[in-house]
């Protein structure tokens, strides 16, 4: 049984499959790319054939403008099976957001898995992480400190509520990833009861309807440009991070400056970004959660694609298992997703 | 505690003052005696404990977690408590302490047994509580809310009880108070009347005066007002009564034990308002030198003998037990000169009347000051009683006009609060012979709304660089930056430090070659000195 080494290994452009020719999550333009999930870090434009869950060439589309998410498209539904050179390709949910799934690459009887970015906390958006049993388990890090502990997110989503309440004649505006988190948060409110009206930031709009148009029913949404500065009074506006302390938060009726992140676990960290209320949500697994992970894939191999890799390997030397890094550059750093703070 | 650590998690990260006020009265209206009493007491500062020292926190997280993880986890968090308050393992969170039972504990059991206690309180709380407890224990509970604004918090919770208590109310009572001050919340929630503070030496709030600006001046009658130098120290009351003497700073902080040298300084009971200055051979020293007696807990023999204070008087709020602040200013004057010459003491003295003919002559003396330990006149209306705050048009201070430079913007940053989302604090740099421009100082203030929005776009326009929060911008606009006094400082690369900087005009139409070199600042320190 040829080692996963001899058939998957690390090439400029990212992780290359020899034997069935094709890259999984490039970062930049190949002819043949599978793609684990539509962030901008891991779907990028411009390559030949793409292969990716029917959600995610979705999003891609919208993301980039049909035609420039791939020259073809294949859509590839969850345990699906595919052949591919010497290969067989197929994937399973990761729970990240709406479309994310695992990779799993058979080769002469060895198996990776190449989980992409991923979580274990339930979402009311995207379909939950199947453990797939593997030789080799590729995983990200991105929460790879044992300091990373995501509360339920339902409690979180609460505070918010909570502070709405007590300070009910000031907007809250809540910074928010456009792909996933944005969602993820209308749904939980949702959840918990609150049935007003959520405004959206203009950069949030698009994949939400899309969201909608996907399956996920997500309520009452209103643009949050042209809104009267009376009517965002004691209402929850979405926005990208980058808008929560700009010009764009003037128009708002005394901000309460929110932000929904795992890097709020920190103190130091909400308060050199200027948060009044930082919610502990993340839609990347947290430290539990990596190591139950690596417990129930089984694998005696593990490959860190990103992240806080050296405690991650060194938790899982500690637990007998191989472990190194893979040093993939250019994952993580996009603003389209949770990146590492600065 | 749960709801006591979130308080302290939410003060230390809500920047508006009528949001802080909402925090802490909704925490005085939800919380049980005692606990909302030693709350209190952490958030006023007077509850330190600091039994435990970060060798202790460390050994305890290291029985418990990874030592390498622990390590690599303190490197991304930069503080300890916080770590080990997120590393900590999760468990049950049954029953996290309550702040009275660790107050309690820290207070009765030995020294010996804190090991055990607080891997006890880590094991039963969340990681919220868990934060709260170890910065309890290590005397390190320091949040956004000052002790002003949690009394002011504390009249607003009576009203809600039908009380009318104002800040100044519960200010005069704080210090005969112990904690958990239940006889406090007793007055507070209407169950009793105000606690008497008769005979313990307490906080009085001061009275402070106001900024004279040229239409004020115009309408000044001279023979209205006695006039004294504003000294630049810092202003502080000597309260002696028969439970002791203190040293109130002007925020109502005991700061008695940072001078062990004005130990005794009253010698008999009085309530004394003056300027807290260092003086050596009758010459008032720089600020620079009272700065290193300053934020400190106590002072070494070593301090006390460099750097000798002083205590100018301005005023007497209480002769004996007699409350004079209902005198008028001439009254109040002899009374204060009286108690001088019956308890004579060499770290007191009086502040000098100036004599003037007219606000012309006052003017003339003003500008004819050449000291840098004076920061300008006060001045007092002589049919002015001692009314706490800032009444309007009983004092005025009129400070010497502000020396200026003009400075080149270097670097900007996010202001707080309201102006969180403009560019509102400069750094400004002069140009030193060689070419380079080196930065000298920061300033905040002194710009209007509509300036402030100029101001941000411009920054935003001419970045070069972001770091974080902060910007770098090309060179092209000067500002005319006025200070009340520069110093030689070995801390800052231009070797000179700026006392109070602040934006005296934008100036668009200056090229920034042409703002001012360093060296003609260092001179200008040269000879002040
Ligand atoms: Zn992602
Ligand atoms: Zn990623």
């Amino acid at each position: 049984m040829p080692h996963p080494d001899t058939w998957l290994c690390v090439r400029p452009e990212g992780l290359y499959c020899s034997p069935g020719n094709f890259f999984i999550d490039p970062v930049v333009a190949v002819p043949r790319a599978v793609i684990t999930h539509a962030h901008a870090d891991h779907a990028r434009p411009g390559h030949g054939a793409v292969l990716a869950t029917r959600q995610t060439l979705a999003i891609m589309d919208v993301r980039m403008g049909q035609g420039r998410a791939g020259g073809t498209q294949q859509a590839l539904a969850p345990g699906e099976t595919l052949t591919i050179g010497d290969v067989r390709v197929w994937m399973q949910p990761a729970g990240h957001v709406l479309g994310s799934a695992q990779v799993a690459i058979e080769h002469q009887g060895s198996r990776a898995v190449i989980s992409g970015d991923y979580k274990r906390a339930s979402d009311p958006t995207c379909a939950p992480f199947v453990p797939i049993p593997c030789d080799v388990f590729v995983t990200e890090a991105t929460f790879g400190l044992p300091i990373f502990v995501h509360p339920p997110a339902s409690g979180e989503v609460r505070k918010l509520v909570d502070s709405v309440a007590l300070f009910p004649e000031r907007t809250h505006v809540v910074g928010c990833y456009a792909l996933g988190k944005a969602q993820r948060l209308i749904a939980l409110l949702r959840a918990e009861g609150w049935e007003r009206p959520v405004y959206l930031h203009g950069a949030l709009i698009a994949l939400c309807t899309l969201y909608e148009q996907l399956g996920v029913a997500l309520g009452d949404l209103r643009p949050a440009t042209g809104a009267h500065k009376a009517d965002l009074a004691g209402a929850i506006v979405l926005a990208p991070p980058s808008a929560i302390a700009d010009r764009w938060a003037r128009r708002l009726a005394e901000p309460v400056t929110v932000l929904a992140s795992g890097w709020m676990r920190v103190r130091q960290r909400a308060r050199a970004k200027g948060v009044e209320l930082p919610l502990v949500i993340s839609d990347h697994a947290d430290w539990p959660e990596l190591l139950a992970t690596l417990d129930e894939v089984g694998a005696p191999e593990v490959w860190v694609t990103h992240g806080a890799e050296e405690a991650l390997i060194h938790a899982a030397q500690a637990r007998g298992l191989r472990a190194r890094a893979l040093r993939l550059l250019g994952y993580g750093d996009d603003s389209a997703e949770e990146a590492p703070p600065n | 505690m749960i709801a006591f650590a979130e308080l302290l998690d939410r003060l230390t990260l809500t920047p508006g003052r009528l949001a802080k006020i909402a925090l802490l009265r909704r925490f005085f209206e939800t919380e049980a005696d005692p606990d909302r009493g030693w709350a209190l007491a952490a958030l006023t500062g007077e509850l330190s404990f600091a039994t435990a020292k970060a060798g202790l926190i460390r050994a305890v997280a290291e029985a418990r977690v990874d030592p390498v993880l622990l390590g690599w986890s303190y490197d991304f968090v930069g503080d300890l408590a916080e770590t080990v308050a997120l590393i900590w393992p999760a468990t049950t969170e049954a029953a996290p302490p309550s702040v009275t039972e660790i107050v309690e504990a820290l207070r009765t059991r030995p020294k010996g047994e804190l090991p055990a206690l607080l891997t006890g309180w880590l094991d039963t709380s969340g990681p919220n509580v868990r934060y709260a407890v170890l910065k309890m224990i290590t005397g390190e509970l320091r949040v956004g809310a000052s002790a002003r604004l949690t009394k002011t918090a504390l009249a607003e919770f009576a009203a809600a009880h039908g009380r009318v208590v104002a800040p100044d109310d519960v200010e005069e009572v704080w210090h005969s108070l112990t904690p958990p001050y239940q006889p406090l919340f007793d007055w507070l929630e209407g169950r009793s009347e105000a606690p008497d503070a008769a005979g313990a030496p307490v906080f009085r709030p001061p009275m402070l005066a106001h900024p004279l600006e040229p239409p004020d001046l115009a309408a000044l009658d001279a023979a209205a007002y006695a006039a004294e130098w504003k000294w630049d120290g810092i202003r502080v009351q000597l309260v002696r009564a028969p439970g002791g003497q203190r040293v109130f700073s002007r925020g109502a902080e005991d700061v008695s034990a940072a001078f062990p040298d004005l130990d005794g300084v009253l010698a008999s009971d009085a309530v004394l308002d003056g300027e807290l200055l260092v003086v050596r051979d009758g010459a008032v020293a720089p600020f620079a030198d009272l700065q290193q007696r300053l934020n400190r807990k106590t002072a070494s023999a070593k301090l006390v003998r460099d750097f000798p204070l002083r205590v100018r008087l301005y005023d007497i709020l209480f002769d004996g037990a007699e409350d004079v602040r209902a005198l008028p200013f001439p009254q109040r004057r002899a009374r204060l000169e009286g108690w001088m010459a019956r308890h004579p003491s060499d770290r007191l003295d009086l502040s000098e009347l100036i004599a003037f003919g007219s606000i012309d002559e006052l003017a003339a003396i003003r500008e004819g000051t050449r000291a840098a330990s004076i920061e300008g006149l006060m001045l007092k209306r002589l049919d002015s009683p001692y009314v706490p705050g800032r009444p309007k048009g009983l004092w005025w201070k009129w400070k010497r006009d502000p020396l200026t430079i003009d400075a080149v913007v270097m670097y900007a940053q996010r202001g707080h609060g309201k102006r969180s989302s403009f560019y509102s604090d400069y750094t400004f740099g002069l140009w030193r012979d060689d070419g380079e421009l080196v930065p000298v100082g920061k300033a905040y203030s002194g710009f209007t709304d509509e300036e402030l929005v100029k101001l941000d776009r411009w920054i935003r326009n001419h970045t070069v660089k972001a770091y974080g929060p902060v910007r770098e911008v090309e060179r092209g606009l000067v500002l005319e930056i006025a200070f009340d006094a520069a110093q030689f400082s070995t801390r800052h690369k231009s070797g000179v430090a700026l006392r109070f900087p602040r934006v005296a005009r934008l100036r668009w139409d200056k090229p920034f070659e042409e703002a001012d070199r360093l060296e003609t600042l260092l001179g200008h320190i040269a000879r002040q000195a």
